[in-house]
Order: structure tokens, then sequence, then C-alpha cells
């Protein structure tokens, strides 16, 4: 099983186990499936080898190579269990699967080990993002397959019961056995399609963990994170794919200015109130760096020009300082590309900012948003905070007002609140 | 895999260009090149009054003039085929012109 670092201490060990999940978790679950076609086992085996890890690595010192220890130990377990089951049943898939597990397993002992696994987390993202499979699935079966978050922890994150929960993610393992979804990065022309619905998932999992559409929002913030880790091994395994690395500067940029956006009571606190020097820096440069590089991989599509959008914001000095005809420009570009009555409200935004709130009013009616987003509460918001700027602070209260009668968020609750105060 | 294709007509759906070729001829072609379809046929369509609809209750066999329900979407037709995995049955049903101008359902059979 190769070479063995000398005996660490018990923090080494117990650091060297949770980056060995954070790292490996997803790459054991996906080879596993590969090989035995079997999502729940596949699991439970990943279980059975992190598990032994913790038992045995305290004694034995940490592998010199973690993930190939751990697959080996997964696939070792696999045989076990499969062997166990076909003791009364033999079934024929199954044998086949033990065929191909010993085969797998005659590199043993080999330095290379770990680079002759190919490296299966692609395949297992495209068939855990297959639109044939509702979203709420997707989301939830992406972050137990790939991110090895618990059952219990994905129900938390989204407000529903571990035992509903459980049971979204048994009836998608069948449909994925039942219909013949397969275990595959799709191909031709239907790739770019695929891509596009794994990047909503990863964009939906990290909103979900920044903005939470409702209630308290402590329990989500993993969820940002997680999101960013799989798009940055999107980004390793696709790196020439613009879109990809645009949505992971994305990210980054709007992950940097978290610090920033919460006050120490947990008011949500405006872009242009927020305490810039609170910002992530570094991943600020980061962000930045990934958008340079997709700039170069071809056309901007919708990810990237909200990068582009993100990355004006995240530069600028102050609100004031932000180059608002610039983003009001790739706002009207994104709304070309891809219509949403929200694109246009952020043009609404960016342009009463560039050219003064009368101009954001009248661009706000005449693109009808009040019609397109009823029942949204960042209309009357955006309208409320115009009507602010311009001095009319009456029908800013009114415009608040119904803001708040819409809003399901507390922080965002907390914040027209605040502003309704300060124009009655 | 074993894959249905139910092709439906939608009762709310586009209307049909009236030059448009809503026949099936080169998907035939293709598919039989392929050589994916198992089995095929068109139903005879509902405002022939042609259905009739059986069910057994208490050990009286009860007829019903008629389709089973009344559906937005009737069944016009079917494909068996045998496809690698739901990606190509996708890909099959998608070329088929019944997902043109109605909607092609692809149900996996139970054992295929």
């Amino acid at each position: 099983m190769g070479g063995v670092a000398p005996l660490a201490g018990s923090a080494a060990v117990h650091d060297a186990l949770r980056s060995a999940f954070t790292d490996e978790w997803g790459r054991v679950v996906a080879t596993l499936i590969r090989i035995t076609g079997d999502w729940s086992l596949a699991e439970d085996c990943a279980q059975d080898a992190f598990t032994a890890a913790a038992k045995r690595w305290p004694h034995d010192g940490i592998p010199q190579r973690p993930g190939a220890w751990l697959t080996t130990t997964a696939r070792n377990s696999a045989l076990d269990r499969l062997r166990r089951s076909t003791a009364e049943a033999r079934k024929l898939k199954e044998v086949a699967s033990m065929q191909e597990l010993e085969q797998a397993g005659s590199h043993d002992g080999d330095r290379d080990a770990e680079e002759s696994i190919p490296d299966d987390r692609l395949r297992l993202i495209f068939t855990c993002c297959h639109p044939a499979l509702p979203l709420d699935a997707r989301v939830a079966l992406t972050l137990r397959t790939l991110c090895g978050l618990t059952v219990a922890e994905i129900a938390r994150a989204f407000g529903a019961s571990e035992h509903a929960m459980a049971k979204r993610l048994v009836r998608a393992r069948q449909k994925i056995t039942n219909a013949g979804i397969p275990y595959r990065v799709p191909t031709g022309e239907l790739l770019p399609e695929r891509l596009d619905g794994v990047l909503a998932v990863l964009y939906l999992l990290f909103t979900e963990g920044y903005v939470a559409s409702s209630g308290p929002d402590v329990v989500r913030e993993p969820l940002s994170s997680e999101a960013i880790r799989l798009t940055r091994t999107m980004a390793q395994l696709m790196p020439d794919d613009p879109e990809v690395l645009g949505l992971l500067a994305l990210e980054l940029l709007h992950d940097a200015r978290r610090p920033g956006r919460v006050d120490d009571a947990g008011r949500l606190v405006p872009l242009e109130e927020q305490d810039r020097l609170a910002w992530d820096r570094g991943r600020i440069a980061e962000g930045v760096d990934v958008l340079t590089t997709a700039l170069s991989h071809g056309q901007p599509g919708s990810y990237l020009i909200q990068a582009q959008v993100a990355a004006l914001h995240s530069t600028a000095a102050t609100s004031v300082d932000t180059d608002w005809s610039a983003i009001a420009a790739l706002y009207d570009h994104l709304a070309k590309l891809n219509p949403s009555p929200y694109v246009d409200l952020s043009r609404v935004v960016a342009v009463g900012m560039a050219r003064g709130p009368a101009a954001g009013l009248e661009l706000l009616h005449e693109l009808d948003l009040f019609g397109r987003l009823a029942g949204n509460h960042y209309v009357p918001a955006a309208e409320a905070d115009l009507l602010r700027r311009a001095g009319r602070h009456r029908e800013a209260a009114a415009a608040y007002r119904s803001a708040l009668e819409l809003v399901a968020n507390d922080a965002e609750r907390r914040y027209l609140d605040r502003r309704l105060a300060e124009v009655s | 895999m074993l894959y249905m294709l139910l092709h439906a007509t939608v009762a709310d759906g586009p209307p049909v260009p009236p030059d448009a070729d809503t026949t099936p001829t080169k998907w035939i072609e293709e598919m039989e090149g392929r050589q994916v379809t198992r089995a095929s046929n068109r139903l005879r369509p509902p405002d022939e009054k042609t259905a009739a609809t059986v069910r057994v209750s208490g050990g009286q066999t009860l007829l019903t003039h008629g389709p089973y329900a009344e559906l937005q979407e009737q069944v016009g037709g079917f494909d068996l085929i045998e496809a690698a995995d739901l990606d190509e049955a996708i890909e099959i049903a998608a070329k088929h012109p019944s997902a043109r101008f109605g909607a092609v359902e692809v149900r996996p059979l139970w054992v295929g």
C-alpha cells in the first residue's frame, strides 16, 4: 500500500483526515460508481474507507498517497460486501463488478497506483446534474455524492426533514438506474447544453449559501464553499471553458465580499455602505485572475459577464468611484443574451447610479418591472431606494412598506426597516 | 435498454405550419439503419371514436366507449426502441417530428 509517513501527532492526523475527506470523498465515490455501477454501495464503501482511515492512521501513520489508500480500502470493502451478499444469492451483475474490482485492485503496491486511477468526478457531476432528475434531487445528489455532506446536513440546509431528504436521494439513485441515465461526460452537441445544467446547479448551490431565500442564513454558508470547491474542480477538469472559469470568478468575487455584507448584529449592509477594507483582497485578486484567463478563452457568456460586473464592484475604492456606466452596459449585453426581469432590474439600479435616480425610475417603469416581477420585493425595494435618493421621501416610505410586505429573508427585512425609518 | 416512445399530440400546442413535413420518413430510415426500432405503429385517432376502455370490477366486465381519460395530450402512436441509455433514447426521441409538433414521452421498460 505504498510508503507511510513517520508516525505523526494526533493533530496532524486529524488535519490529514479532514483534508483527505474534502479532497478525496468525491473521487473515491466516483471511482467506485464507475467500477460497480452501484451508487449506494459506492457511498457505503467510501464511508467504510474513511472510518478505517480514522482508526488506522493514528497508529500506522498517514499514507503518502491518502487518495490511493482510501480508494484501495473502499474497493476492498466493496469486494467484501459483494462477497457477503453473493454468498446467498449470486447475481451475475455483482459477479461482474467483483471481477472489475479485482482487476482494478491488481495495481496494488504499484507506486503509480494513484496515477492509474482515472478521475471520475466529471462523469459523476454530469450524472448528478442530469436534466431528467428533478432540480432539488440534482442539488441533493451533488452534495451527498460529490461533497460527502451527510443526509442530515443537506436536510438542514434546505429546511427539509431528514426522512424526506433520504427519500429524495433514494428516488434519485433509483431513477438513475431504472431510467438508464448514463454515467458519462456527454459529448458533441449535447455537451454545451449539459454543461449549462451543471453550472446552473453549482451556481444555485452557491447563491443558496450566499443569499438565504428565507430564514436565518448560518446553516447555509457551507453550501457556498462547497460550490466554490466543486467549481474549482470543474475548472481543473475543463480548463479551457470560458463559462466554467467565468462561474468560478463570479463565485470568488462574490464570496470575497462576504465579510462586509453583514454587520456584527447580523444586519445586511448595502453594497454602497460596506467596509471595503473588510473584503478579502486575496480572493478578489484570484477572482480577477481567473476572469482574465476566462476572457482570453472566447466570447463572454452569462456567468462571465456577471463576473465582470462583480470585478468592477470589487475593485472600486468606493460606491461612487464604481464604473456604473460600464456595469449598465454589461447588464444591457446580458439582457440581450439572456433576457430576464432580474437582469433588467440590475440594469435599472446601475443606470440609477450612472445617470441619476430619475433615469433609473424612468427605466424601471419603461421595462414594466412591476408587472413582470409582480409579488417580488426587489422591485418596490429598488424603487424605494431610487425615490429616497431623489429626495421623494414620502413616496419612498410607501415603496419600502410594500417591499416589507413581500420580503421573506430576515437580513433584508432589517435593511428595509432601517431605510423606512430614515425616510419616515 | 428498452424504451417506449409515446408520441402525443398537444391540444394547446403551437399551430403546425401548413407546409411543415410531419412525416417521420427520414427518422424511420435513420433508425432502421441504426437498428434501434423493435416495434412501431400509429393508433387510430381519438375522434374516430374507435376506443373502448375495459375495467373489471366484482367479476363484471365494464366497457366504456372512448379513451380511459379525457387527456390534454392524446397518444397517437408509439415506437419501442433499444438504446444504450437514456441520453441515446432522448436523442432518438428529439429527432422524431412529433417532438416538434407535439411531445414525445420516453418511458423505460420494466425489463430490458
